[in-house]
């Protein structure tokens, strides 16, 4: 479904990524999780190729993007939705608005787009809020706008950027839970960056743990593999601490 | 009204006729030559979709340029270039040629100014959704920058009726060049007083139209 082969990013003489591995299953929630700077962002806009990699392969939906370029590449990333940290919607537009734009992009036919949007807006529970603009909202309200504004267009990914990292934790809750139907109902596969454990651990079937830009360790979220990513972050925290290197 | 404004009725009517032409142009020329270019110098920066480093640095070279030059020798320095394009380089036509230019060039910068505003995350939302550079200058970035594109216009409005006052020295007319040859020249320092008052009041509806419109269209 997603694979990413011996991928490495560079910013400037700064090597954010080396050469990083991975592949997610078709209808699996993925997580990403590391430390500020451990490169689990740009591993993220690597798979829509918001970042270009300087070297190794992106593979999505069987289409190798590191080889697409214009329409295709532009094609290709309208079934890869995306979620921010900080919603990136449109201000100036209303909620229905913001929505409808990925199909509008699609030229999905104008007919078919109000039941859409309204479908998605239903969805994450907005339906009522369609003619208000976004400033009107609660960062709660502005993450469910921007997730139906990435389920509109039917994707078949959902790549999630530290998506609840601005939000309390009862806010927090509500956002993963839609993420859960989202991947349980339209079986789209959800790949989710974040720093908090706690979401990492109550959405993700698997997560790899990042740290310098490389991938430190994958495991799967079971007990086991939970208390290997504590025992991760525990090292994560004494190498902060003392200098040392994280623990397996 | 004032003995002196009914006395010279005619010439005023004709002097603000020159400046709503003038200044007209410009607004023209701002719009369709200044608006693309300011989108473009934006879109060729660092990190942009368009990203070109030589066609940035050579066309924001030539902006400032243009902008540096004190108008009223960019008008005389133009003087060949505007015989060249209008056939003359005397007179109202002639006079729209150099405001043209520091038209596009003034809200160019503006341009380019409003849309830096726009956060970050807003072009990547729409890269992220497959858009086009067309899509993402039509649906994203002129969206987002509304406001702060009207706000842009309207100053460089202002700045286009102040810079059409002194294109008496080619013949354009208008209602500065009125002031100072029927009012200052001819020492009717009350012909003068009314003609800046009528500035002041062009300027003040100018000014207020622009804020209204830009609040109006604010929905951030």
């Amino acid at each position: 479904m997603i694979k990413i082969q011996n991928v490495t990013k560079r910013f400037g003489d700064y090597e954010a990524i080396k050469s990083v591995s991975l592949s997610v299953n078709h209808g699996e929630i993925y997580g990403v999780i590391g430390a500020s700077g451990a490169g689990k962002s740009t591993l993220l806009r690597l798979i829509n190729l918001l970042e270009s990699p300087d070297h190794g392969e992106v593979i999505v939906n069987d289409d190798s993007l590191t080889r697409l370029k214009g329409r295709k590449l532009r094609e290709a990333r309208q079934s890869i939705a995306m979620i921010f940290q900080q919603y990136n919607l449109l201000g100036n537009k209303t909620v229905y608005d913001n929505v409808v734009v990925p199909l509008e992009l699609s030229k999905v036919p104008k007919q078919e787009r109000e039941s859409r949007v309204m479908e998605s807006l239903q969805f994450v529970g907005l339906d009522h809020f369609k003619d208000q603009y976004t400033a009107q909202l609660s960062g709660g309200q502005k993450q469910r706008v921007a997730i139906a504004r990435a389920l509109v267009n039917n994707p078949t990914v959902l790549l999630c950027d530290e998506p609840t990292s601005s939000l309390d934790p009862n806010t927090t809750a509500e956002i993963l839970s839609v993420l859960k139907r989202i991947n349980e109902n339209f079986g789209v596969t959800i790949v989710i960056v974040s720093h908090e454990m706690e979401v990492i651990k109550s959405i993700c079937e698997r997560v790899t743990v990042m740290a310098d830009g490389e991938e430190y360790e994958t495991v799967t979220i079971e007990p086991a593999g939970i208390q290997k990513i504590d025992r991760s972050a525990q090292g994560f925290v004494e190498r902060l601490t003392d200098g040392g290197e994280p623990h397996a | 009204m004032p003995e002196v404004i009914v006395e010279y009725q005619a010439e005023i009517w004709q002097s603000i006729g020159e400046t709503f032409i003038m200044v007209g142009f410009s607004i023209l020329a701002a719009v369709l030559v200044g608006l693309p270019l300011g989108t473009f110098l934006y879109l060729c920066r660092k990190d942009q979709i368009l990203e070109n480093q030589a066609v940035f640095s050579t066309l924001n070279l030539l902006v400032n340029v243009i902008r540096s030059f004190p108008f009223l020798l960019l008008v005389v320095f133009m003087i060949p270039f505007t015989r060249w394009i209008v056939g003359t380089a005397f007179g109202t036509t002639a006079a729209i040629v150099p405001l043209t230019v520091i038209a596009i060039a003034h809200y160019s910068r503006l341009v380019e100014q409003s849309l830096l505003d726009i956060p970050k995350g807003v072009m990547e939302a729409a890269i992220s959704m497959g858009a086009s550079a067309k899509d993402i200058i039509f649906k994203f970035l002129y969206v987002e920058a509304r406001s702060g594109l009207v706000l842009g216009l309207t100053t460089s409005t202002i700045s286009f009726i102040s810079y059409s006052t002194i294109m008496g020295v080619v013949g354009g007319g208008g209602i500065g060049d009125f002031a100072i040859r029927y009012g200052y020249q001819n020492f009717r320092t009350d012909l003068m007083f009314y003609m800046i008052f009528i500035m002041v009041i062009l300027v003040q509806l100018i000014q207020y139209t622009g804020i209204t419109v830009a609040r109006k269209i604010d929905k951030r």
